[in-house]
């Protein structure tokens, strides 16, 4: 990385970007990638006392030239042709658009750039010295593709952002994926470049969607090495996954030696998420933005970029899961103690076919005793061994 | 699927006289393991395997250096005659020979004997794999069903109701005799609407399972 960058003055040490008036990544009414789940987020911290303005970054609306650091021209062509209603669904569907998964909305580009430009905020933000930490809500869209859309993503926002860390500031990224699916996207992009390590702890892919990130995708040529992923069994629980994350985490900073940490944090292993199959608590959503936020500053000078992602239990988990990323990030985690405020849940429980949550803790004995503990954490403790495997026993890449 | 569509079209290939040196430096530049010696008219006369040329080198604890071993041509240490397959065989009779006769690659060769490709056990394997639909974004839902009739049709209904793209369909028998497992991978991350619809006209979804809720 440049050795000027960071050099600037620092005005604030954490920042969130969240533009609420901005056009809205919303595919329908059903769908389960709602943009809501930022809102109720946003508006749990406002009751909480714990955002001030100027800790507000605005987003902005990323331009072609930067999502075609990623995307292909003719795919860029494609959506903003189906968000004007002026794409054939054959074409579409060719794009992966119009599909159950990604369906065709009004003005899909616009919202789409959007989105891409909030994470670009918080690039910005860090890599300019302007502030250590921030954190886009709206981020995390980890399976859109080059020349594809697919899994709830039209452009990927993450891969975009690291490209333009990397074209602007100079920088090496290590990207930290804890959402429940494989992040494939980003991980395919960058499978061949020694300058970008991703590392993606996921549900494994037997069942699971997009059913890629098994412990021998490492990467290829240049960035052989540079891929690193952790398939973790169904009912996996929070020591489990959290001891694969830390020790991964840790060592893949070790090995990478990365000037700047960006997290992709889906809320969709908790046992109450409806796609997954993990059982994690909200307890491990405390514990993985606490992990980072240590291992940016042992290794990066504290230089931390997150997002959100999956997350599809948007009243009980959701909220409080990356609200959680806020609280480590600005120090507030004393807020854990509080009760969840009485105005934010009367406000949303209205709409909410569940009570929304009282506590930041989890119900005692939420799920049944998982009789094949044992086995699932042996399984796990072997991926982890085999995922780092080469980074144990080979000198780091480009170097 | 005809071996044409799956073959290496690209061949690497040597003569009678090439020497054994030439043809380990062929191996190693291009990481291949096979490299089939042809005749003037590309007729195959013989194939070199990286283990042929393993088995004639010298002794890693030999002393000295001169490896004049290597220098010989590859016809002293070639297999002939070699089994070759034709480009218009099937892939899977193609996997039969690979597999019943304990080799890795198959010279593959034209209705006039000249050789046209080379098709190895990495490239039947990869072909499976597409094969599986496991390269594709997709979720995987095992069903169990009765070992009768109209099971598929019943099932693939359902996921044209749905607007759902299939990606691949595979049949896996069950413990019980009576009873088959249909795997479908389907292009979508939210398959929670299917799982409803199939269990709805009474089929066991085997996997995924959703983890049992606590007291």
């Amino acid at each position: 990385m440049a050795e000027d960058a960071g050099a600037g003055v620092m005005t604030m040490n954490h920042a969130l970007v969240y533009s609420p008036d901005m056009p809205q990544y919303k595919f329908n009414d059903d769908h389960p990638f709602s943009p809501l789940r930022q809102q109720i987020t946003f508006d749990l911290l406002l009751e909480m006392g714990a955002i001030s303005d100027d800790k507000l970054v605005p987003s902005r609306m990323a331009t072609d030239e930067e999502i075609m650091l990623v995307h292909d021209q003719h795919y860029l062509e494609a959506v903003k042709a189906a968000g004007k209603g002026e794409l054939s669904i054959g074409v579409a569907n060719n794009y992966g658009l119009g599909t159950e998964d990604t369906p065709i909305f009004d003005h899909m580009h616009e919202a789409s750039a959007t989105l891409v430009g909030g994470t670009l905020q918080a690039v910005e933000t860090v890599l300019s010295g302007k502030a250590s930490h921030a954190f886009h809500l709206g981020g995390g869209l980890h399976h859109g593709f080059q020349g594809k859309a697919s899994g709830f993503c039209v452009y990927n926002d993450s891969a975009i952002a690291i490209e333009y860390a990397r074209k602007h500031f100079g920088a090496r990224v290590l990207y930290v994926d804890t959402d429940a699916h494989h992040g494939d996207g980003v991980q395919f992009s960058f499978y061949e470049e020694p300058d970008v390590c991703t590392l993606s702890i996921h549900e494994t892919g037997r069942y699971l969607f997009p059913g890629t990130g098994s412990v021998g995708e490492k990467g290829a040529g240049q960035g052989y090495g540079t891929s690193i992923n952790i398939p973790v069994d169904a009912f996996t629980e929070d020591d489990s996954f959290l001891h694969c994350y830390e020790t991964a985490l840790r060592e893949a900073a070790e090995f990478f030696k990365p000037d700047v940490i960006f997290t992709l944090n889906g809320a969709d292993a908790h046992y109450f998420d409806p796609l997954t199959h993990l059982s994690l608590s909200i307890e491990a959503y405390k514990a993985i933005p606490a992990i980072a936020h240590q291992v940016a500053h042992d290794y990066c000078e504290g230089r931390w970029i997150a997002v959100g992602g999956g997350g599809y239990d948007m009243w009980r988990v959701v909220p409080r899961a990356w609200a959680a990323i806020w609280l480590e990030m600005s120090e507030q985690t004393q807020l854990y103690e509080q009760n969840c405020p009485e105005k934010w849940r009367s406000r949303w429980g209205a709409s909410a076919p569940i009570e929304l949550p009282t506590k930041w803790q989890d119900p005692e004995h939420m799920y049944a005793p998982i009789p094949r503990r044992p086995e699932i954490e042996e399984k796990n403790t072997r991926s982890l061994e085999k995922a780092l495997f080469h980074i144990r026993n080979e000198k780091r890449p480009g170097v | 699927m005809f071996v044409e569509e799956i073959m290496v079209k690209d061949v690497i290939t040597i003569e009678r006289t090439t020497l054994i040196r030439t043809a380990l430096e062929l191996l190693e530049k291009h990481r291949i393991r096979h490299i089939p010696v042809i005749d003037e008219n590309r007729y195959v006369v013989g194939i070199v395997a990286d283990r042929d040329i393993r088995d004639a080198s010298p002794s890693i604890f030999q002393p000295g250096d001169d490896k004049k071993e290597l220098d010989q041509p590859v016809s002293t240490i070639m297999t002939s005659p070699v089994i070759t397959i034709m480009s218009y065989d099937l892939m899977a009779d193609a996997a039969v020979v690979l597999y019943d006769n304990d080799i890795s690659a198959l010279p593959v060769v034209s209705s006039d004997d000249k050789l046209v490709g080379i098709l190895t056990e990495t490239n039947v394997l990869h072909t499976l794999v597409k094969m599986t639909g496991a390269n594709q974004p997709s979720s995987q839902i095992d069903i169990v069903v009765p070992n009768l009739s109209g099971q598929l049709a019943e099932l693939s209904l359902i996921f044209k109701e749905k607007g759902t793209n299939v990606i691949s369909v595979l049949l896996f028998p069950h413990k019980e005799i009576d009873k088959q497992v249909l795997s479908f991978r389907v292009q979508t991350m939210d398959p929670r609407r299917l799982i409803a619809a199939i269990e709805e006209k009474g089929y066991t979804v085997q996997w995924p399972r959703t983890p049992e809720p606590g007291s």
